[in-house]
């Protein structure tokens, strides 16, 4: 393992780019992994052929590249399926929420991780006791909740669901980064007389910023991804989420896969372009979230 | 912490508040926490709590009250056929996800720390299905797996034409399927954890490793694998709980079908609530479901502890 391996630590310099010879053990890794890939990608193949192909060209082979792009498919799946609106949605419930759920869960975890208390100690535990509980535990009960607070099929429902729901992971993200922040620059701006509330606004939430990231990134898939309570929430009315109308697809256009594909390409667009843009930055999200 | 101090430190209190302030740690006041402690409560807390009791009641739609049934809605459950395919299929996939997905998230993550000329390219691709809703990868896999779809069709074109199958509609192979699927979706995001891991494992270690004579193997084995721990820890734990509450892929992929071979907790659930109107019963499958998350993660939590504590 040899050359490849002596040649790694003599160079000594860790991860940047490394000048390395192509050698056959090399050259053959990385077609492995190559090959590794595209199997991988294959459901990935699959779905942007279908979205681009005819009726006929999906009845006639399924793996064939379609040899017309069909682009109508996406303005019929966009218009038939009122996914504009559905779009409007998830951007409205996914931003409303994100913002609640960080002003709500900064706070939250600045008191959890500033105070020494066995009482802060506990609500911590409670929070990421949220972590673990299945929300289905609760869903009759809640749902029941807002059906006699007559909020079913509005934005309100689904914001306050989303925040809740999503508040133990960014307490947790919040409260671990706390931690390891130094106390002086808030102490210092106390000093000068300011409370608790500005000390936070002022000089801790701008220093929160990497984890504010984080929790951003994180839960705004969760929410934009979420399937279950939107459906039951705000299923069939006009405040539907995207995942809740591409659901809807399948039964109204029941084998025309290719409508159905171009739908889900349209709907999954915002979130590829997110991630390609940011790809950095949400993977290292990711892992520094989980890293806790 | 009393009242008094809570209201004084928000509003900047008198003037001994703010001396005394000076010598102490900053004194953040709880009142900041009930904006969180209010959603939580009213999203979390209170609708667990109620539901965990109405699974000893026989409550149903349209009762105005539910009666105290006791154990009924759990004798039910062990004894229903849609119930007990859904408690074995919940476990089976829960085990067998973790399993397996933690090994390849691994192996990706070994391949892809590696100075491979596609690596970043390849983290990217990887890591592409854990982002998309799962509602959507479960049509496209429900197109894939169709007896005449993309899959048998690749696979004969190749020379396998043996291996086709009604991958969801033959009830001996459509769990591994689902479970196929899943680990699809979710092997980036261990990847993605392991990635991360292996960051803080400096060469140094390896370099001594390899110096005193230690094969790859060896120094896999003994040097990389242990200092994973951590990563190790959280993979697990997410891809174990997300697992045991999976819905979305099962309800759109097969409904729990052909018969129950597909059926998991939270699927059952949905049904008994939603379709047939028993949510007393249904509240005692997710009370079951909770249970089965609570001890799987305290196993966990010790298994992991001995073998951090071994290292």
């Amino acid at each position: 393992m040899s050359a490849v391996e002596v040649r790694g630590t003599t160079s000594g310099v860790r991860p940047g780019p490394r000048r390395r010879r192509w050698t056959l053990p090399r050259i053959g890794a990385e077609l492995g992994m190559l090959v590794v890939a595209a199997i991988f990608l294959f459901p990935f193949y699959v779905f942007l052929s279908v979205a681009l192909k005819t009726p006929a060209e999906v009845a006639r082979s399924p793996l064939a590249f379609p040899t017309d792009p069909a682009l109508s498919n996406f303005a019929e799946a966009w218009e038939r399926g009122d996914l504009g609106t559905a779009m409007v949605n998830s951007v409205v419930v996914a931003s409303l929420s994100v913002l609640m759920l960080v002003a709500a869960g900064s706070l939250a975890a600045y008191v959890l991780a500033r105070r020494g208390s066995r009482l802060s100690y506990g609500l911590y535990l409670l929070f990421l006791l949220g972590l673990m509980i299945p929300l289905q535990l609760g869903m009759v009960p809640l749902y029941q909740l807002m059906r006699d607070l007559n909020l079913l099929q509005t934005y309100t429902s689904l914001i306050i669901f989303e925040v809740g729901h999503q508040l133990p992971l960014a307490v947790f993200l919040y409260a671990g980064f706390l931690r390891a922040l130094p106390k002086e620059y808030e102490e210092a701006a106390r000093v000068d007389g300011a409370g608790p509330l500005s000390a936070f606004v002022r000089i801790v939430f701008p220093l929160l910023r990497p984890v504010t990231g984080t929790v951003i990134i994180l839960s705004a898939i969760n929410i934009w991804n979420d399937f279950l309570t939107p459906l039951l929430y705000v299923g069939g009315s006009p405040q539907q989420t995207l995942p809740v109308a591409i659901f809807a697809f399948r039964g109204e256009f029941a084998s025309q896969w290719q409508i159905i594909f171009a739908g889900m390409g349209i709907a999954i667009v915002p979130i590829l372009l997110v991630y390609f843009l940011l790809q950095k930055y949400v993977i290292k999200g990711f892992a520094s979230g989980v890293k806790g | 912490m009393t009242v008094t101090q809570t209201r004084s430190a928000v509003t900047g209190g008198p003037g001994t508040e703010q001396q005394r302030r000076r010598r102490r740690p900053p004194n953040v006041p709880y009142l900041l926490l009930v904006p969180a402690l209010v959603f939580y409560a009213f999203v979390v807390l209170v609708p667990t709590l109620s539901g965990a009791g109405y699974a000893f009641t026989d409550w149903a739609g349209r009762r105005e009250t539910p009666g105290f049934v006791g154990l009924d809605n759990f004798t039910e459950l062990f004894a229903a056929p849609a119930a007990r395919s859904a408690l074995r299929n919940t476990l089976i996939i829960a085990v067998s996800t973790t399993v397996v997905q933690t090994l390849i998230g691994l192996a990706l993550a070994l391949a892809l720390h590696s100075t491979l000329a596609s690596r970043n390219v390849l983290r990217t691709m990887f890591f592409a299905p854990a982002l998309l809703p799962p509602v959507i990868i479960g049509f496209l896999w429900q197109y894939i797996l169709t007896p005449a779809g993309p899959l048998n069709d690749a696979l004969s074109s190749i020379g396998l034409g043996g291996l086709t199958q009604n991958w969801l509609g033959d009830s001996s192979v459509a769990l591994a399927s689902v479970i196929g699927v899943i680990i699809w979706q979710n092997a980036g995001l261990t990847m993605v954890i392991y990635l991360a891991g292996l960051q803080g494992v400096p060469p140094e270690l390896h370099e001594a490793a390899s110096i005193d004579g230690a094969g790859r193997w060896q120094r896999l084995r003994n040097v990389t694998l242990p200092l994973l721990a951590p990563a190790t820890t959280i993979a697990l734990s997410l891809t174990l709980i997300g697992s045991l509450k999976l819905f979305d892929q099962v309800y759109v992929m097969t409904n729990g079908g052909p018969g129950y071979a597909t059926e998991t907790l939270s699927v059952v659930m949905y049904k008994e609530a939603f379709v047939s109107g028993r949510y007393g019963y249904s509240t005692a499958i997710a009370l079951v479901l909770t249970m089965i998350v609570f001890a799987f993660a305290l196993l966990q939590l010790r298994g992991l502890r001995r073998y951090e504590v071994q290292q």
